[in-house]
């Protein structure tokens, strides 16, 4: 796996305070690695900043509280200092980074009893929390069964950007969000909305691929109900 | 009848995947989990349905949607508590390890 990341988002150069891309500190995944480790604090700065969101949303995920959560993210970047010198590179910084979090967030959220791990008792590991979600969008006997009770409409090609111009439709998907059991949010969140890839999913979570893909496929279904209606409108 | 034919035609046509199993299987196919002969089954059934090509096409904007959600944001008084946990590391990183005079 390579070690090179860059470039890197242009928000962390924003943060260095570089004024262009060619003039900057050019800094790969190595390169930043180091910096954090004779703890460079421009550069410590300009991760944080760029990360501590991500973690804030995947911590709320495991803990009861977003004030606990800010802990947790706190608690994340004390573990980064602490481990950069045993960093090898053999997963990206920012799966390392979640890693780290999640560790902490799981322990923190069983002494807060909201986190139960996978596979316990009450942990609903495939997420199955109540009947196909498939059900209600299709016809379900006679000649018709299994055909679509309403077909869906196509929606328009800037349906991301417009629906999240809109505060209403994008409140509504963050509700959505938290509103799925822990396990499927925490899978969304990596996958969805951080891009995190699948097998390093499973890694950080600790989950089987069929468990990950069963969780992803019901959270994406619940978003797609709740966006529906904010975007259906959009249709000419 | 001539409904029920048509629809039997169809199922036939589009590698026997209903719309609800297309609609069950949308996520195994985004994620590249197909076996090859699944792949088929389900592009075939793509090509003739428009209602599946329109759920399919909502599942991936979807996904592109929850991608451009915007960052959570962190409170100030956070940052400024961790610059200045960051600080006292450095301070005891400095007094654990202090710097060579050696060249």
């Amino acid at each position: 796996m390579s070690l090179f990341l860059w470039p890197w988002p242009s928000s962390l150069f924003v943060a260095l305070g570089v004024p262009t891309l060619h003039d900057t500190i050019q800094l790969d995944e190595a390169g930043l690695v180091q910096a954090l480790q004779r703890g460079d604090e421009t550069v410590f700065s300009a991760v944080m900043e760029e990360y501590s969101g991500s973690l804030l949303r995947l911590a709320m995920s495991f803990v009861p509280s977003r004030a606990v959560a800010e802990e947790v993210v706190q608690e994340t970047w004390m573990g980064v200092l602490e481990g950069v010198g045993r960093f090898e590179g053999r997963s990206s910084f920012k799966t390392w980074l979640f890693r780290i979090l999640t560790n902490r967030a799981k322990t923190r959220g069983t002494r807060e009893k909201r986190y139960v791990p996978f596979g316990l008792p009450g942990s609903d590991s495939d997420g199955d929390d109540g009947p196909s979600l498939e059900d209600s969008l299709f016809v379900t006997e006679g000649s018709g069964e299994g055909h679509w009770a309403d077909p869906p409409q196509g929606w328009e090609a800037d349906t991301p950007e417009r629906a999240l111009l809109s505060k209403e439709c994008r409140l509504a998907i963050e509700e959505a969000i938290s509103g799925l059991p822990d396990n499927q949010r925490q899978v969304i969140t990596l996958r969805d909305v951080e891009g995190v890839s699948a097998e390093e999913i499973c890694n950080i979570l600790s989950i089987s691929e069929t468990n990950q893909r069963v969780l992803l496929h019901r959270a994406r279904t619940k978003v797609r109900r709740v966006l529906d209606p904010y975007v259906r409108g959009g249709n000419k | 009848m001539e409904k029920n034919f048509k629809q039997q035609l169809m199922g036939y046509m589009a590698g026997n995947f209903t719309c609800k199993e297309v609609a069950q299987l949308i996520t195994e196919y985004l994620e590249g989990s197909f076996s090859l002969s699944q792949r088929v089954r389900f592009q075939m059934h793509m090509g003739l349905c428009l209602a599946c090509r329109n759920y399919l096409r909502q599942m991936k904007y979807t996904v592109a949607t929850l991608g451009q959600l915007p960052t959570e944001p962190v409170p100030p008084e956070v940052k400024e508590a961790l610059m200045n946990r960051f600080r006292t590391w450095k301070k005891e990183q400095s007094s654990e390890n202090p710097p060579s005079d050696s060249h």
